[in-house]
């Protein structure tokens, strides 16, 4: 059932690009892009924050060293033309792009990197980018304020940068989010910028209406040649999805985020079934453990949980299929390597979930308490339809129901004896699972504690080898210890929906998040009714 | 009537501060911080240095009897504070929301005026009659209806079916724009008016000083004109002055529905966020345009009726 679903997406994801391939792309328009996770822009100066509804805007201002290719599925260069790595993996020589221009007009060289990288490192302002731009070598000591730049970086030129890092990894992941932005080095400090950002993206900065929309305009000396197509971007604030629905019905808007009743709503339209794109994204969602709760500290136990619950039945009837199952942590990507088909869910087996739990010394069952949020996907609807099923194995749930920021705030302090949440579980396969090394802290991500020795040995090695199919392979094995552990109840990973107007065309299925696009990809035909 | 407004503006002056420390309070005890929510849509890690940092930058280390003292004392200068969340004053921010959230209640609180006054009287005269039931059925429907649900169908009937309007956003400011929301804010005014304006009036008819101007011949246009209307309208203006007071409060709803960039989608945002500065900002303004009004309406009154005096 999930292959074929893995088919389809795939199918889509052809048929999308072989439409948008098909047809030249048409200059001029407007596109009209909805930010749809309910609350206003945090910032325009997107260092500040790492929330996904403002790095919708800044796919259209600002460019990063790194791009997310969704073809692909992993980053590629942006701002440099080629890297070229030496000094055992550790040293990455950049020569950048020298026709990359910013929306006043100064052409982009390698002070304004090392500029934006040292900003992002100060101590006293707490970016979010610094645990990115902390794997440079002295950016740490930056960060402590012992010195003012990262050793690490190195101009060779105006355009050839050399990067030293701490430690062997693709920097690809670590620098094509907006947090990691390049700014103009002489503009980025004047106080005027959050209001007029200026950025080397395809878009430049019009218009920011706070709590409705950003306005944007074509930046006709974008680096790539011809693009972007359309003249204009306007992304909208809609957090309500009621509201967002009859916007994308009246033609409003081009795109629409969909939640599973309007999956399937729009599924069963005849006009609307051909709007949707949909890909499986790298969020897992999870019941996550805490092992300081006796029961918990025991692997049978958790494996117990994992047979006791109908997951295909709450994926079916209560997500309407707008989820992939889970069969381990690392997310169902069409393009990974690392995703292993032959594994499978755990079973729906009651009668093995009593067996563990017997073996485990708790043959009448216990009971704990859930912290939840209210979340339709992952939250206390799925917590209830639950209940029942663990009900019948002898386990007893009391419910806690928190906002999701609070819940948040629980996880890292391991205020819990089980939570469901959501977490992002790539692109980077190594970092994902490095969430379960046994000194990553519950504060950062091992929000289970987890500890395992022949874990820590996996990802050891697999950091350290230069062979690529030596790292997939010894990265799997951990994936399947995990599995087997089971510090979580492996629910599912996320399926984005997003309804797509017809005139839209070049919509990218990017696994890391559908709704951050590269717009200068996208064109309007001349159907689109936004002039 | 100068010696009134000083004493009623140092009258607000404890009422708002006590509205400051119970917001302040409350957001100091609830669980979750901006640091926290930061993160809550579970993109990536936290970096737990980035948090120290975070809080220490913010002060959220401190203890909450000394982040009171420190807000107080900017309070006292007209500075609001830093937003936690957009680092930029959030006096700025007020500023830029400001305009927004005033042409919605000021349009929302016309169109009540407008339909719900007239609709209060004319229900009034005719008592009993065709008119009078639908316009107390309309009332009671529109004050019985959520505000989110009756946006829901407006847009539906007049953006979707009818294609005359927009179903959301702010667009140029324009009146297209405001309509919508206008009237999904206004219709619980506007029907709270329209009851209060017919009870008022019902009773205002029966009192001796209207028989008394009758019998002495007095036409009932002239009747109602110069002896119901005029004692009415305290009663009236009163009921305005609380809906327009709270409009504000309620404007919440409508502006998050209607991707309306006011304060009360920022007081929203900001909850959610843990953003303490803005929410505590966003409450002051909310409160002092309360007090505002309510002071505005005491003015009025004596306008109205020189019989009230402002010993």
């Amino acid at each position: 059932m999930m292959f074929r679903m893995i088919a389809i997406v795939a199918g889509l994801g052809l048929a999308l690009s072989a439409t948008a391939e098909a047809q030249t792309p048409r200059k001029g328009g407007t596109i009209r892009m909805t930010a749809p996770y309910g609350s206003s822009f945090t910032s325009m100066d997107i260092h500040t924050t790492q929330r996904a509804q403002d790095e919708i805007v800044a796919k259209g201002l600002h460019r990063s060293l790194y791009i997310w290719d969704s073809a692909e599925g992993k980053p590629v260069p942006e701002l440099a033309k080629e890297v070229i790595v030496s000094g055992g993996g550790l040293v990455h020589t950049f020569k950048l792009r020298d026709d990359a221009y910013f929306h006043h007009g100064r052409k982009m060289t390698a002070d304004d990197v090392i500029w934006s990288f040292n900003r992002i490192m100060d101590g006293t302002k707490a970016y979010p980018g610094a645990r990115f731009v902390r794997v440079i070598e002295g950016a740490a000591e930056v960060e402590k304020g012992q010195t003012k730049e990262i050793s690490g970086l190195k101009k060779i030129d105006d355009f050839t940068l050399e990067m030293k890092l701490t430690e062997k990894v693709d920097p690809g992941f670590y620098f094509f989010t907006a947090l990691t932005s390049i700014y103009p080095a002489d503009e980025g400090a004047k106080e005027g910028f959050i209001q007029k950002p200026i950025g080397l993206g395809p878009f430049r900065f019009v218009e920011h209406v706070p709590g409705s929309r950003v306005v944007m305009e074509r930046w006709d000396r974008f680096y790539k040649p011809g693009k972007p197509y359309a003249d204009k971007l306007i992304v909208s604030i809609m957090g309500e999805a009621a509201a967002r629905d009859v916007a994308f019905r009246n033609k409003e808007i081009d795109t629409s985020v969909l939640g599973p009743a309007q999956y399937v709503a729009y599924q069963a339209d005849p006009n609307l079934k051909g709007t949707i794109a949909e890909v499986a994204e790298v969020f897992t969602r999870h019941m996550g453990m805490n092992p300081t709760f006796k029961p918990f500290a025991d692997k049978r136990v958790r494996q117990a949980i994992n047979h006791a619950i109908d997951t295909d039945l709450i994926i079916s009837k209560l997500v309407k299929n707008k989820a992939y199952r889970a069969t381990s942590w690392l997310p169902l990507t069409s393009t990974s390597p690392l995703y292993d088909k032959t594994m499978k869910p755990y079973a729906f087996d009651p009668a093995k979930a009593k067996q563990l739990l017997a073996d485990a010394g708790y043959p009448t069952g216990f009971e704990f308490e859930w912290t939840t949020s209210q979340n339709e996907s992952w939250g206390l609807p799925i917590v209830e339809a639950i209940i029942p099923m663990l009900d019948r194995v002898g386990i007893k749930v009391k419910v806690k129901q928190v906002e999701t920021a609070v819940l948040a705030d629980a996880i890292k302090k391991g205020d819990f004896q089980a939570y469901v949440y959501s977490m992002s579980t790539g692109p980077d396969p190594q970092a994902a699972l490095k969430c379960f090394y046994s000194s990553t802290p519950q504060s950062a991500c091992n929000y289970t504690t987890f500890k395992n020795s022949d874990f820590d040995k996996m990802i050891d090695e697999a950091g350290q080898t230069d062979d690529a199919a030596k790292r997939t392979q010894l990265l799997q094995k951990a994936n399947a210890l995990l599995y087997d552990e089971a510090p979580v109840w492996f629910f599912n990973y996320n399926k984005a929906v997003m309804a797509v107007q017809p005139w839209l065309k070049g919509i990218q299925l990017n696994a890391t998040e559908l709704t951050h696009q590269n717009v200068e990809d996208l064109w309007v035909d001349e159907t689109s009714p936004a002039k | 009537m100068l010696a009134f407004l000083i004493r009623r503006i140092l009258q607000t002056v404890p009422t708002v501060l006590a509205v400051v420390l119970v917001i302040f309070v409350l957001f100091s005890v609830v669980p979750g911080s901006i640091v926290s929510s930061m993160n809550d849509d579970g993109r990536g890690p936290t970096d737990p240095q980035v948090v120290e940092r975070m809080k220490k930058q913010l002060g959220l280390d401190d203890p909450v009897y000394v982040r009171f003292g420190a807000y107080i004392a900017k309070l006292a200068t007209g500075d609001l504070g830093t937003s936690f969340r957009t680092r930029e004053p959030v006096t700025t921010m007020l500023a830029k929301r400001m305009w927004p959230t005033l042409q919605l209640i000021f349009a929302a609180m016309t169109f009540a005026i407008v339909i719900g006054v007239p609709l209060g009287f004319v229900a009034a005269l005719k008592p009993g009659s065709i008119v009078d039931t639908i316009s107390m059925v309309l009332a009671v429907s529109g004050l019985s209806m959520a505000k989110f649900w009756l946006g829901l169908l407006l847009m539906y009937l007049f953006a979707l079916k009818l294609g005359w309007l927009p179903s959301f956003g702010y667009g140029d400011g324009g009146l297209k724009y405001l309509i919508l929301p206008a009237v999904t804010l206004g219709v619980s005014p506007m029907a709270l008016l329209a009851r209060t304006t017919r009870a008022a009036v019902l009773e205002i008819m029966t009192a001796d000083f209207v028989r008394t101007a009758r019998s002495k011949g007095m036409s009932e246009t002239r009747v109602v004109k110069w002896h119901v209307m005029r004692n009415a309208l305290v009663i009236i203006l009163t009921t305005i002055g609380l809906q327009f007071g709270a409009l504000m409060g309620q404007a919440v709803v409508v502006e998050k529905l209607f991707s309306w960039p006011g304060i009360g989608s920022l007081l929203v945002d900001s909850v959610l966020q843990r953003d303490i500065p803005a929410v505590q900002g966003s409450i002051f303004v909310v409160v002092l345009f309360f007090l505002a009004t309510n002071m505005l309406i005491d003015v009025l009154y004596g306008v109205i009726d020189p019989r009230i005096r402002y010993a």
